[in-house]
């Protein structure tokens, strides 16, 4: 029994929800690969290397993996799949858009955002926007999995010598053309990884509102999220919306402004270590998740919470 | 050109579901039932590229029980010209479905496919990427754009940290995220007028599918409840429990 890990990563840089896929690999057991597809990822390799508990790692290198196009990477791990019982791909944008081309190949179903490893054929996973947990078995040959990085504590990402295989790189499929990337530039941490999120609602207002929230962001060093109301009003770009559609986050603290809680917000958050909601509705549902909750009017209480800090 | 549209019933996402206390599965008995939010999303963006004159038919297909053909008539209200069902009473896994509209892709011949990005109530977020790797079709998922020209589409993507653009030859597969458009309200004389478009019903069976569910559902249980919160007076008592009893700054 072998599990197959996919590096995310930016041909540069290995992605932290990688080192969560590797800890939930650790726990089905046997050992762990994982597979690097980029183009001058050496670097990218010898990071997945270093990481506590990876056995080999294998490295695809071709201008054709540069941009991650689904058909290309899933075709790599196509052609590896066959010496690995499990393959395990982090519940990202990336790791969701590849994982089930891979399952669909390989004719067996795909077992989505696991939160938990029971055994080497059942696992946990949320449904219905996190209302209910469901444990799944699989008796397929070769289980596909994306794996919810918040579910698992990630494995240290030095003290491992796993040696680094190059593999041949499957040809371009010629179906699809990267043309363009527009990243959102920011200082702040990582939204996914942060240890303390700082998110704003349709309460702010407007985008120029939501500036109110960068001083406290800079004092917790906290990254910024923000809820569907607030990304749908154009106060806060796409990328930052946490819930079910966008991105689930568990950091240490998550201070909530101006949020009311909806089912499918909560979905995104609620398994915070502590949160906070500043919100001046007593009635707003985030209160039923808040650890600590104040009622008041954000743009004064703000502005005084980060003073207090 | 045509384009095919797959349309889920499921769970109205403003009801919070309950688990049943046996572990079988979540409540959905007499629980209101409405179209997946980004299937929705994917019928407006098919009605609309007809609206521009760059399709020529739209077709809606839903997989499931005979209560589908409701949410089938509200995608033909929306716009789409005519509504196939698979029905089935059994239980239906991505995989299934992904197999299922093979088989009418086969027979129906789209150009293009365009699928939410995932139900609300599985929450899998598979199916269209099954679909495309079943036909060898190229795919767009999480769609935040799509511009139809010269035999190939290009469509702005969601992804983490910010948006992608890709080129795609057709036929192809497109997702749809929630930032693709704003789905027309349906109106009482769209309505009625769906009512007398075209809806053929077709059985797994048929189409000659094996819609056997792979996965299988040991229990469904309540996600672990949040211990009670309290409210704070002020800024002060904030800062005090973050800092004393929390010790999280």
């Amino acid at each position: 029994m072998t599990t197959l890990v996919i590096a995310e990563h930016d041909n540069a840089q290995l992605k932290g929800a990688t080192l969560n896929a590797v800890a939930a690999a650790a726990k089905i057991g046997g050992d762990v690969h994982v597979l690097v597809a980029g183009a001058n990822a050496r670097a990218v390799a010898d990071q997945a290397a270093a990481a506590a508990g990876v056995a080999k790692v294998l490295l695809a290198d071709a201008a054709q993996l540069a941009d991650g196009l689904a058909e290309n990477v899933a075709a790599q791990v196509l052609a590896v799949a066959s010496n690995y019982s499990h393959i395990l791909f982090p519940a990202t944008a990336s790791g969701k858009n590849v994982a089930p081309r891979v399952a669909a190949k390989l004719d067996v179903a795909q077992i989505s955002d696991i939160i938990g490893v029971e055994s080497a054929d059942t696992f946990q996973r949320p449904i219905y926007a996190g209302n209910a947990i469901a444990t799944v078995q699989s008796a397929d040959a070769v289980k596909v999995i994306t794996v919810r990085t918040t579910g698992f504590d990630a494995v240290a990402a030095q003290g491992g010598s796993a040696a680094v295989e190059e593999i041949a790189a499957v040809a371009d499929s010629g179906l699809s053309t990267f043309v363009s990337r527009e990243v959102a530039k920011s200082d702040r941490p990582e939204l996914a990884g942060a240890r303390v999120v700082v998110s704003g609602g349709r309460g702010l207002g407007s985008a120029e509102n939501f500036k109110i929230l960068d001083p406290l962001a800079d004092k917790l060093g906290a990254a910024l999220g923000a809820s569907r109301a607030a990304v749908d009003a154009g106060y806060a770009p796409n990328d930052w919306q946490v819930g079910q559609t966008g991105k689930i986050v568990a950091p240490q603290l998550y201070v909530a402004v101006g949020i009311s809680g909806a089912i499918q917000h909560l979905a995104g958050m609620k398994d915070s270590k502590v949160i906070v909601a500043i919100n001046k509705d007593p009635e707003a549902p985030i209160f039923g998740v808040a650890d600590y909750g104040l009622v008041g009017d954000l743009f004064q209480v703000v502005p005084e919470l980060t003073g207090a800090l | 050109m045509k384009v095919l549209v797959p349309v889920k019933r499921v769970v109205d996402y403003n009801v919070k579901v309950r688990v049943k206390s046996d572990q079988t599965g979540v409540d959905i008995a007499n629980v209101k039932m409405s179209m997946n939010p980004f299937d929705e999303i994917a019928v407006e963006e098919a009605t609309r590229l007809k609206e521009k004159g760059a399709v020529a038919e739209v077709v809606a297909v839903s997989c499931g029980v005979a209560q589908c053909q409701e949410t089938l008539r509200t995608a033909m209200a929306i716009g789409a010209d005519r509504g196939v069902l698979v029905q089935t009473d059994a239980e239906l896994q991505p995989l299934a479905v992904a197999k299922l509209l093979r088989a009418l892709v086969d027979k129906e011949q789209p150009q293009l496919v365009i699928l939410g990005k995932q139900a609300i109530d599985d929450d899998a977020n598979q199916t269209g990427q099954m679909l495309a790797a079943l036909l060898d079709w190229p795919q767009a998922t999480f769609a935040s754009k799509v511009e139809l020209a010269d035999g190939k589409v290009t469509v702005t993507r969601e992804v983490d940290g910010g948006l992608e653009t890709l080129t795609l030859k057709l036929p192809a597969i497109v997702t749809t995220d929630l930032r693709l458009n704003e789905p027309r309200y349906v109106t009482l004389p769209n309505i009625m007028k769906a009512k007398k478009k075209q809806l053929d019903t077709v059985t797994p069976e048929e189409l000659g599918v094996d819609a056997a569910p792979r996965l299988k559902t040991l229990k469904v249980s309540e996600p672990p409840a949040r211990k009670a919160g309290i409210k704070v007076a002020d800024v002060a008592a904030l800062v005090d429990k973050l800092k004393n009893e929390a010790k999280v700054v």
